[in-house]
C-alpha cells in the first residue's frame, strides 16, 4: 500500500504552475530520487508534499497509516544557520517539538529520542560542539538527526548533498543508505543521477520528459533515447 | 571619590530614582531577550520601524490629552506589528519596503500632530523627549510604573513558556513548518513581544535608540558564547548591567539616560569584539 499517493498533481506558486501531470507513488520502504535540472520545479514539489504549498491541480493523498507530519524534513541550509549560535543538542532537541504539543519545555522523553538519533548519527563526540563551526558534512548529520526525532517513517532531503566535499558525499549517501536500511522510507531531491541510479529504488524524473518508476525501469528507458 | 558615593547615595534615597532603576532593570532585561531572535530573522528592522510606529501613536496619545499614554501606544504599536509580519509574508510591498513606509509615515504624522495640536509650549522639547528618552524614566507616574513592572513580568514568563518555540522557529523555520508546527503563531507572538517591548522601552531611552538597546547586548554576546541559551542568558546579563551603569552613570553625570546606557553598551560591544577575536572563531 502506498504511503503517498500523487494523482495528475500540479504544482507550483500563487497559481502559476512549475510542474504539471505528476503520477507517482511512494511505499513504505522505497528510495525514491527526484531529479531534473535546476528551475525544473523539484523544490516545488517538496514543498507541496510537505504541506507548505497547496497542490493546484489533482490530488496529493496520505494513507498507510501516515500523515503529513510523519515526514521529516532535512531542508536545504539557509544563510541564517551558518551564523546560528546554538549548540548540536539544541538542534537536535528541537526536532521533537512538533510532538510536543504545547508544552513549553523538553522532558525525559525527548532528550531520550534526541540522545538516539545523536547516535544513530555518529555524532556523540559533537554534541556540546557550535553548530557554525562544524564542517559541511557534520552539520547535514545534525540536522539529519533532528528531522529523525521529528519523524521516524518517511525523510525528506533537499539536495542533501549540496555543498559538501566528495568524500562527505559519499558518507552522506551511506548514512542514508543505512538509513533506508532500518526501514525508513526515503525521498530525496537531487541532480546527481550517478548517485541516484545507485542508491534509489526509485526515480521520478521531473526534468525535459517526465518519468516515474523502478530503477531498472529508468535506465532502459534511457537506453533508448541515448 | 567619597563625593562621588554621597552625591549616588543622596540620590538613591528619592523614590523616582528607585523607580527609575527598577524600571530600567527590568526593561533592559526583556529588550535583550529577542534580540538574538531579531538579529538572526533579519528581523532588526522591523524592531526599528515599530519604534517609529510607537512615536508616531504616542504624538496621537499626546494630542488626545490622554493622562496615560501608554494604553494606546501599546495597541497601536502591536497592531502595526501583526500587519508588518502579515506584509512580510505575502510580499506583494516587500517586507523591508513596507516597513519604511509605515515607520517613515509614522514620523512624519507624529511630528505633525505634534506640532498642529501643541501639548505644551515646549514642542521640540516634547519631540525630544520622545525620540530620545531624556528624562522619562525619571518622572514616571506610579500607574506608569506598574503597568511596567507588570509587562515586563509578562514578557519574561512569556519568553521562558515559549523558549524552546521561538529557538525552533529562529533557527528554521521552514522545518518548524514542515513538521506541522505552527510557526506563523510564533512569529505572531514574537512580534507583539517586539511590539511591547518596544513601547515600554520608549520610556526608557527613546524611540530612536530602542533597536540598540535590543540589538547590542545579543551582538555582544553572539561575539563570545555558542549556544543559543548562553547568548540568551549572557545578552540579558550584559543588557541589565550596561541599562544601570548607564542610568547611574547619567544621574551622575547629568546626562541623558538613553544616550549613556546606548553608549555604555556599544563600550561593552567593543570589549566583547576584542575578547571574541582573541578567544578565535567566533564570527557574526
Amino acid at each position: 500500500m502506498a504511503q503517498i499517493q500523487c494523482k495528475q498533481l500540479a504544482v507550483g506558486y500563487d497559481g502559476q504552475k512549475v510542474l504539471s501531470g505528476l503520477d507517482f507513488s511512494v511505499k513504505a520502504g522505497d528510495y525514491l530520487c527526484v531529479i531534473g535540472e535546476n528551475g525544473s520545479g523539484k523544490t516545488t514539489l517538496m514543498k507541496t508534499l510537505l504541506g507548505l504549498l497547496k497542490p493546484i491541480s489533482g490530488s496529493l493523498s496520505f494513507s498507510d497509516g501516515i500523515s503529513r507530519t510523519d515526514i521529516g524534513y532535512l531542508p536545504q541550509q539557509t544563510d541564517v544557520q551558518r551564523d546560528f549560535p546554538a549548540s548540536v543538542w539544541e538542534i537536535v532537541l528541537s526536532g521533537c517539538q512538533n510532538k510536543m504539543g504545547a508544552k513549553p519545555f523538553y522532558g525525559k522523553k525527548e532528550k531520550t529520542a534526541a540522545l538516539e538519533n545523536i547516535h544513530r548519527m555518529k555524532i556523540e563526540d559533537l554534541r556540546r560542539r557550535c553548530y557554525r563551526e562544524l564542517s559541511g558534512g557534520q552539520q547535514q548529520r545534525v540536522l539529519l538527526a533532528r528531522a529523525l526525532c521529528a519523524a521516524g517513517s518517511i525523510l525528506l532531503l533537499d539536495e542533501p548533498t549540496a555543498g559538501l566535499d566528495p568524500k562527505a558525499i559519499d558518507e552522506m549517501y551511506a548514512l542514508i543508505g543505512s538509513l533506508h536500511d532500518s526501514g525508513i522510507t526515503i525521498i530525496m531531491i537531487s541532480h546527481d543521477v550517478a548517485n541516484a541510479e545507485k542508491y534509489a529504488t526509485h526515480i521520478l524524473d521531473v526534468g525535459n520528459r517526465v518519468f516515474f518508476g523502478t530503477i531498472d525501469a529508468y535506465r532502459k528507458e534511457r537506453e533508448q533515447h541515448d | 571619590m567619597t563625593d562621588l558615593f554621597s552625591k549616588l547615595s543622596l540620590y538613591l534615597s528619592y523614590p523616582f530614582v528607585q523607580y527609575a532603576l527598577i524600571v530600567g532593570t527590568l526593561i533592559a532585561l526583556c529588550s535583550s531577550l529577542l534580540g538574538v531572535t531579531l538579529v538572526l530573522k533579519r528581523y532588526s528592522f522591523i524592531g526599528d520601524g515599530l519604534s517609529h510606529v510607537a512615536f508616531g501613536a504616542m504624538a496621537i496619545a499626546t494630542v488626545m490629552k490622554l493622562n496615560n499614554d501608554m494604553p494606546l501606544t501599546l495597541l497601536i504599536t502591536v497592531l502595526c506589528a501583526i500587519l508588518l509580519l502579515r506584509t512580510g509574508q505575502n510580499a506583494k510591498i516587500k517586507g523591508d519596503a513596507a516597513i519604511a513606509m509605515i515607520s517613515v509615515g509614522s514620523l512624519a504624522i507624529g511630528y505633525l500632530l505634534m506640532s498642529l495640536f501643541p501639548g505644551s509650549s515646549n514642542i521640540s522639547g516634547d519631540v525630544c523627549t520622545t525620540l530620545f528618552g531624556s528624562t522619562s524614566i525619571l518622572t514616571l507616574s506610579p500607574e506608569e510604573v506598574w503597568l511596567s513592572v507588570g509587562l515586563s513580568i509578562a514578557v519574561v514568563l512569556f519568553f521562558i513558556l515559549f523558549y524552546n518555540k521561538i529557538f525552533a522557529v529562529t533557527f528554521d523555520e521552514s522545518f518548524t513548518r514542515a513538521t506541522g508546527q505552527r510557526a506563523g503563531l510564533y512569529n505572531l507572538i514574537i512580534a507583539v513581544i517586539i511590539a511591547v517591548i518596544i513601547v515600554l522601552a520608549m520610556n526608557l531611552v527613546g524611540s530612536l535608540l530602542i533597536s540598540a538597546l535590543v540589538i547590542f547586548p545579543a551582538l555582544s554576546a553572539m561575539r563570545v558564547f555558542k549556544t543559543f541559551k548562553s547568548v540568551t542568558v549572557c545578552a540579558a546579563i550584559v543588557s541589565v548591567f550596561c541599562a544601570l551603569l548607564g542610568m547611574l552613570a547619567s544621574i551622575l553625570l547629568a546626562t541623558p539616560v538613553g544616550s549613556t546606557i546606548v553608549v555604555t553598551d556599544i563600550i561593552v560591544f567593543i570589549i566583547f569584539t576584542v575578547i571574541g577575536k582573541i578567544k578565535g572563531g567566533a564570527r557574526s
